[in-house]
Order: C-alpha cells, then sequence, then structure tokens
C-alpha cells in the first residue's frame, strides 16, 4: 500500500514525499486443482498467499471472458479455494476451465467480518445465517471463531438451499461441535422450510436457556438477509450483514456498487457492514442498480 | 523556484498560519472552497455518490457523462491497473438522461440542506456525452435545467471509437459547431424560461491531437467558456501469459501518475492561445501535482483516479498538501500560482 511520509533526511526542507503503489493489482495465478462441490457449483484452487479474512472478495478475471466478483470459499494460508457456480456468462465459462488454465485475481478486496462487539471484546455466542453460495464465508467465519476461541457450541451455522443438490459445504463444519442446522425448501435434506424459521428457533430456544446470542452474522439473497436483519433489531442482537450490489470494477472506481443515501462504495466501504451503517443505507431490501446506474425494484 | 521567492523564505524564516492560506478559486465565475474537482467517470453516477465526495473534500464535482438513453457500458474487465497509472475502458455507462437528471436534482436538494454548512454551495458540474451535434443539443438543454452550476461537454472520449468512430475532440470545425450548438440551446431555455441560466460551458479536449491549442481556440471562438483539459490518453495493457489485451474494450483511456507531463503540456499550450480558464486534470494524485498543473495555467483542477491510489479521502489529503506547500513557499492565495509557467 501507499506510504505517505516527510522526507527522512532532517536538513531537507522539501514537504511531503508520497510514494504510490498499486493498492490491488491483479495476479495470473494457475488453477492448481478443481472438484465438483453439487451438481451447479465447482471448487476451484490456487497456490497463492491471499490473507484474506472471512467476507471479503476477489476479482476473477478469465482471459477472453470476463471479470467477476466472486466470494472466497475457503483461505488456507498458502492456497485458497474459490466455489464458483454456473449462473452467468462468465461463471459458466469459469467452470469449463481446466487445472493448468490461468486467471487473474485481484484482491482480498473489501471489508469482513468482526468477532468482536461494540466494546471491541470478542464475541461468546454466534449465529451465521447462509443462504445458497453464502455458506462459504459462513462456513470460514466459523473456523476463525474456533480459532480465536469461541466454544464450537455457542456457534449456531444455519444454511439453507432450495433442494439437497443445491447444498454447499455442509460436511465442512461436522464433527467439529458446531451446531449445524440445514434447511431446504423442498425438504429433501435437514428441516424443510427456510433458515428464518431456524434462527428465530435457535434464538428462542437461546432465550430460554439464559443464554444471549452475541451477533448475527448472514449472508445470501438480500431478502433473506433483510429477514435475518429484522430478527436480530427485534431481539436487540448485535448483526453484519455482507451487502451486495452490481461490481464491474471491484476497486473503488467505477461507482456502480454506491448505496443510497451514504455514497459508500460496497467494494470498498463494503460489502461488510454492521447495525449501526445497515441502519443508514436505506435502500437495503428495497432497491439495487443495474449495469446503466438505474434503480430496480426487490 | 524562483531565487526571489528562495530569498523571501529565508527571510521569513517561518511558515503562515493556515489562516492566512487561501486554497478557494473562482472558476468560471463560480467560487470553489478549494481548487479540487471531481474528475467525470470516477464515482459519479448517482446523487449520493457525488455528495460523499463533496463530504471527502473535493471542491466541486463532475457527474459521469450522460446520455439521451440508459447505457450498460462494455463487460468488465473494464480497468486493469498498475503502479504508472490506471487504463479504463467503462464505455459511458450511465441511467440515461431522465434518471440522470433526477439524480442531480437530489443531488443539489440534499446539498441545500447539508447539516455541514460549508458543502451546501459546492457546484455540481454536469456532463454530456451524445454521437451527434443535434443530440449533444437536445441533451445539453435539459441537463441545464437540473440545477446544476457548469456543464461539460465530453466530446472526447476514448473508448467508444468502434461504436462510434472519431471523437468531435480530434477535429476543431466539428468541436467549435458543437459548443456552438450547445450554446445556442442554453439561450433557447433561456428565452424559454425567461431567465439568465449563468451556465458556463466547459469543452472536455483530447490530448492525442497534433495540436491540442488549436481546438481550445476553435471552441473558444465558438462560446466556449472553459476549456477541461486532458481526457485519458488511448492505450492498451496486455497479459502475458495469454498474450491479449485485458480490457473487454481492448483499449482504454489511460489515467494517472503518468499521465501528468501530458497534461502540463496540454494545459501549458491551451493557456498560452485561449483567454478562457482551464480546468486542468490529469494524473494528479499529490498537492505537488495540483500544484504544477496551476502552474501550467489550470485555475481548477481534476481529480480521478487518485481515489483508486489513494482513498476517497485523496480530495482532503491533496488539499492538506497544496496547504503545506503554500506555507512551505510563502504563498498565500493560488492566483500567485496560477500561470506561474508563463511569467
Amino acid at each position: 500500500m501507499k506510504k505517505d511520509g516527510k522526507c527522512e533526511k532532517q536538513e531537507c526542507k522539501c514537504s511531503r514525499i508520497v510514494e504510490l503503489a498499486d493498492p490491488f493489482p491483479m495476479h495470473m495465478l494457475k488453477i492448481e486443482k478443481i472438484e465438483q462441490e453439487n451438481s451447479n457449483v465447482k471448487s476451484f484452487y490456487f497456490r497463492h498467499k491471499l490473507n484474506s479474512q472471512p467476507g471479503q472478495f476477489v476479482m476473477v478475471w478469465l482471459p477472453g471472458n470476463g471479470e467477476k466478483p466472486m466470494s472466497i470459499a475457503r483461505d488456507y494460508g498458502d492456497s485458497f479455494q474459490l466455489a464458483i457456480a454456473s449462473v452467468g456468462n462468465v461463471s459458466n465459462k469459469l467452470c469449463c476451465a481446466k487445472v493448468g488454465d490461468f486467471v487473474g485475481i485481484r484482491g482480498p478486496l473489501g471489508t469482513y467480518f468482526s468477532l468482536t462487539d461494540d466494546k471491541a471484546k470478542l464475541v461468546k455466542s454466534i449465529a451465521l445465517v447462509g443462504g445458497g453460495y453464502g455458506a462459504g464465508p459462513m462456513a470460514s467465519l466459523a473456523e476463525l471463531a474456533i480459532k480465536k476461541g469461541l466454544k464450537p457450541a455457542n456457534i449456531h451455522y444455519i444454511v439453507g438451499a432450495r433442494t439437497k443438490d443445491l447444498l454447499l459445504f455442509h460436511k465442512r463444519l461436522e464433527g467439529i461441535g458446531v451446531n449445524v442446522h440445514i434447511t431446504t425448501d423442498d425438504g429433501s435434506f435437514g428441516a424443510k422450510g427456510r433458515v428464518i424459521d431456524v434462527l428465530n428457533k435457535v434464538v428462542t430456544d437461546a432465550k430460554k436457556n439464559k443464554i444471549k446470542i452475541d451477533k448475527i452474522y448472514t449472508v445470501g439473497p438480500e431478502l433473506m438477509m433483510k429477514a435475518v436483519y429484522d430478527v436480530a433489531m427485534r431481539e436487540n442482537i448485535d448483526c453484519e450483514i455482507s451487502l451486495e450490489r452490481y461490481m464491474k470494477c471491484g476497486i473503488g472506481v467505477c461507482g456502480s456498487c454506491i448505496v443510497d443515501p451514504t455514497g459508500e462504495r460496497m467494494c470498498i466501504e463494503g460489502p461488510i457492514i454492521g447495525k449501526e451503517k445497515i441502519k443508514q443505507i436505506t435502500e437495503f431490501g428495497k432497491y439495487h442498480r443495474d449495469a446503466t446506474g438505474n434503480k430496480v425494484k426487490y | 523556484m524562483s531565487a526571489k521567492s528562495q530569498a523571501k523564505w529565508g527571510e521569513k524564516g517561518f511558515a503562515k498560519s493556515d489562516a492566512s492560506i487561501d486554497v478557494s478559486v473562482n472558476f468560471c465565475g463560480i467560487k470553489l472552497r478549494n481548487p479540487l474537482v471531481l474528475a467525470s467517470g470516477i464515482v459519479d453516477t448517482t446523487a449520493s455518490s457525488l455528495i460523499f465526495a463533496i463530504e471527502n473534500c473535493a471542491g466541486a464535482v463532475t457527474c459521469k457523462s450522460i446520455s439521451l438513453e440508459p447505457r450498460k457500458g462494455h463487460g468488465s474487465p473494464i480497468i486493469v491497473t498498475n503502479e504508472s497509472g490506471m487504463l479504463n475502458a467503462v464505455g459511458l455507462s450511465n441511467p440515461g438522461l431522465n434518471s440522470s437528471i433526477e439524480e442531480i436534482k437530489d443531488a443539489k436538494k440534499r446539498l441545500s440542506q447539508h447539516k455541514n454548512k460549508e458543502l451546501r454551495n459546492a457546484a455540481i458540474i454536469g456532463n454530456v456525452f451524445a454521437t451527434s451535434i443535434e443530440d449533444f443539443a437536445k441533451a445539453a438543454k435539459e441537463i441545464s435545467k437540473s440545477g446544476c452550476e457548469m456543464l461539460e461537454l465530453n466530446l472526447s472520449c476514448p473508448n467508444v471509437k468502434d461504436e462510434f468512430g472519431e471523437p468531435f475532440a480530434c477535429n476543431p470545425i466539428l468541436a467549435a459547431e458543437l459548443t456552438k450548438a450547445v450554446k445556442k440551446a442554453l439561450k433557447e431555455v433561456e428565452k424559454e424560461t425567461e431567465k439568465n441560466l449563468k451556465m458556463p460551458i466547459l469543452v472536455k479536449l483530447a490530448p492525442n491531437v497534433p495540436d491540442i491549442a488549436k481546438i481550445a481556440k476553435a471552441v473558444e471562438a465558438a462560446g466556449a467558456d472553459g476549456i477541461t483539459a486532458i481526457n485519458t490518453m488511448p492505450g492498451m495493457m496486455l497479459d502475458l501469459k495469454t498474450g491479449k489485451p485485458i480490457l473487454t474494450n481492448k483499449s482504454g483511456g489511460f489515467s494517472g501518475p503518468n499521465l501528468k507531463p501530458i497534461a502540463v503540456k496540454c494545459i501549458y499550450d491551451i493557456y498560452k492561445s485561449v483567454k478562457i480558464p482551464i480546468l486542468g486534470t490529469g494524473g494528479v494524485t499529490t498537492g505537488k501535482d495540483a500544484i504544477e498543473l496551476m502552474m501550467a495555467g489550470a485555475s481548477a483542477v481534476g481529480v480521478g483516479t487518485a481515489v483508486y491510489y489513494r482513498g476517497i479521502d485523496c480530495f482532503k489529503k491533496i488539499n492538506d498538501e497544496i496547504v503545506e506547500w503554500m506555507k512551505e513557499n510563502n504563498i498565500s492565495s493560488l492566483k500567485e500560482i496560477i500561470g506561474k509557467a508563463h511569467r
């Protein structure tokens, strides 16, 4: 990153020297391994020290086929994993990529989840709600929480998908004591229903047992996150969400991911935002903007 | 720095206090609290984004280029970077005339009620792009009713050549005709509304022409009130693994630190040949960069790509660096700096 400072020579009267570096350079990385996660999602592995935190994302460029923001499924330290679903032009092409192909990776980008409360103390009991592809960052956050000393029994990992075939990473946290709650819309796996019903039950049960859930985290479709946020507000629980907006550049320049009315860019000042910020962002759960910048209602 | 001002520095031996340093400028009759103007194309599509830049210390803000119809722009990658600068081909994405005018109106309204009184008068510069002289005039006419203080004509975008051909800024005759047509359209608005619009027209010029001063002179004669110089420089960056251009549009406009010497020369040449003020844009990343463009002849300075290299608070940083430099060099007003290279 940049270094701003005075000229080091004491006798030198010249004014401030600003050293500039490229804040988010693109790295061309080789695909080391590809795994099929479910009927629609493939995982791509790259050997590269990304130094990411749960909630951050990368811009992925497939030469000749475009560039898109992607969440980071898992950061192993020396390598990282992206779980990519075939949902659009770029991701469809990416899913055809082979081991040994090169892709451009820029990042990690954006803000990340914090495991502290508003008094900067480590949280004790948390609920993580992931819908669809939000499962990756939520699982990463659960793993980080355990590393930081949270008891697995105090972590509720709630993850939902439309059907069994589309579930992601539900085995990742099995066997380490985290409370894993799975829902499918059609009941083909786990409980039939929606994540929000499970969250309500988790919160109610915790209250019965006189346990306070300190913070709720969520990544997934916006209206699901809005419902999660509403539960958090109703129960007076701290909350962090991942507010995704149409991103063209991912590095704070083009302005397509700017939210109303704060003007903040969800690729730089977001995508992970806390309770106070969510309150200010009046468009949350109401509308987003398309590639032209026009509003699209939810 | 001249020998004379060096002597002055030695004699006094202390820097002036902040209060005596005046960084405000008068640009085309409009007072800016500092000379830094958010350049068109960077975080400026919505009312919220314009206000965010003003809250981060921009003296004025320019909107993203507005076209009659909404435009999606090019597919990503739209931006590629390295330490020397940035190459972009956004492709003039914008929500179209009607939505954009609503955004400007909203920005004006929200600014007029802003809790920080100092920001309430911050100027908004509209920016228009079209493919024909008639459409330029038509769009300019509508945007002039949005409440923006100035209007910039983008006749130099380097990234839509495949779609629309050579930009107007390459041809002095066409550039002048276009300027005339827009001025005439604004006169019509004045007649219709029986109000004096007092809306300066800035013409944004391209650096990749044999003689930029000639084009500047032509648009001045056609009634332009100011010149914005310069737009980005056409460029290309390849990925060495595949040997292919990185941008979806293949080529793009180069901006950032390494564009500055080109901007300085263009501004210098324009200043020599016209009387209207110049909004100098190109590579300004630090306070010293801004001062260099002003010395070449810029009355105000556009800042865009610096948002990438130094963050959205680059306006505050650059402004602080200007003040620091002025203190060190015993200069109390930017008037002493503007056009210094010519004296």
